[in-house]
């Protein structure tokens, strides 16, 4: 019998291994795709909650948060190009020109 | 048989996150990453909700990995040397936070009291494109205008933002 708890607990796994990707990798495009990577655990969780309960409003709320996501990776590339532009890399650990 | 169905999606779904995080190569990830969206799709049909499947595959594994794929390819960079070739304080210092927040999160779940409900009997009603699609344009019409305003700001702003000509003048 399929139960919250299964959908749950793979969102907290899918969160997780997104936490880790932006923890361990350098590259500027990986540790975006994690982030994409949490966002979809989120709306897992938010499907999932949605179906028990019987109530449409968790997704509504995560097709908002798909157009949400949608602009934040155009602008975010748009960042990683600009960065590129100036460095030649996307390597976060050698882009330091904020930190003091 | 649902039950079969959801493990395999969630083994193949978590099998490609941890294959996209390991790979060298950043096009082996968004493509590892785009297999793990079109499983969540199919939990995602699992739980009834149709329309929000197709927009998954339409516009996840569609659209914004297309354009990962694109900067990824533009930007054209090397493979990441050595990623796990020594095992630094780093990686077990990130591999120790993951453990607790995975631990947190459990925790959280397993001691809410609440979460042995089944699916909602009307669940497979309110998945559909027609009962989303009512409740979007009646209920939630000012906020899907307002996405609008955003999705052309962001346009507007990445544009700007990476344009050539704006970071030439310095």
């Amino acid at each position: 019998m399929m139960t919250l708890n299964w959908y749950l607990a793979l969102s907290a796994v899918l969160f997780t291994i997104g936490t880790l990707g932006v923890l361990i990798r350098k590259n500027a495009i990986v540790l975006f795709m994690s982030v994409e990577l949490m966002l979809n655990a989120v709306n897992l969780t938010l499907i999932a909650f949605s179906a028990h309960l019987g109530d449409s409003t968790g997704q509504i709320l995560v097709f908002f948060s798909l157009c949400v996501a949608a602009a934040e990776a155009v602008v975010g590339l748009a960042i990683i190009i600009a960065i590129f532009r100036n460095n030649l890399m996307v390597d976060i650990s050698k882009i330091n020109l904020l930190r003091w | 048989m649902a039950e079969y169905l959801f493990i395999l999606l969630a083994t193949i779904a978590i099998g490609a996150a941890l294959a996209m995080i390991v790979s060298k190569n950043a096009v082996n990830s968004a493509l590892f990453l785009v297999m793990n969206m079109i499983s969540l799709a199919g939990v995602y049909m699992l739980l009834n909700a149709q329309y929000l499947a197709v927009i998954q595959v339409l516009v996840y594994a569609g659209a914004i990995m297309v354009l990962f794929l694109f900067v990824i390819m533009l930007l054209n960079q090397e493979d990441e040397q050595g990623l796990f070739d020594k095992i630094s304080f780093k990686y077990l210092f990130s591999a120790l936070l993951s453990f607790v927040l995975l631990a947190q999160v459990v925790y959280m779940i397993m001691h809410w009291t609440g979460a042995t409900m089944t699916i909602a009997q009307t669940s497979s009603e309110i998945g559909t494109v027609e009962s989303l699609g009512k409740v979007i344009f009646t209920e939630y019409l000012l906020p899907f205008e307002v996405t609008g305003i955003l999705l052309t700001a962001a346009v507007v702003g990445a544009l700007v933002i990476a344009n050539k000509k704006a970071n030439s003048s310095k």
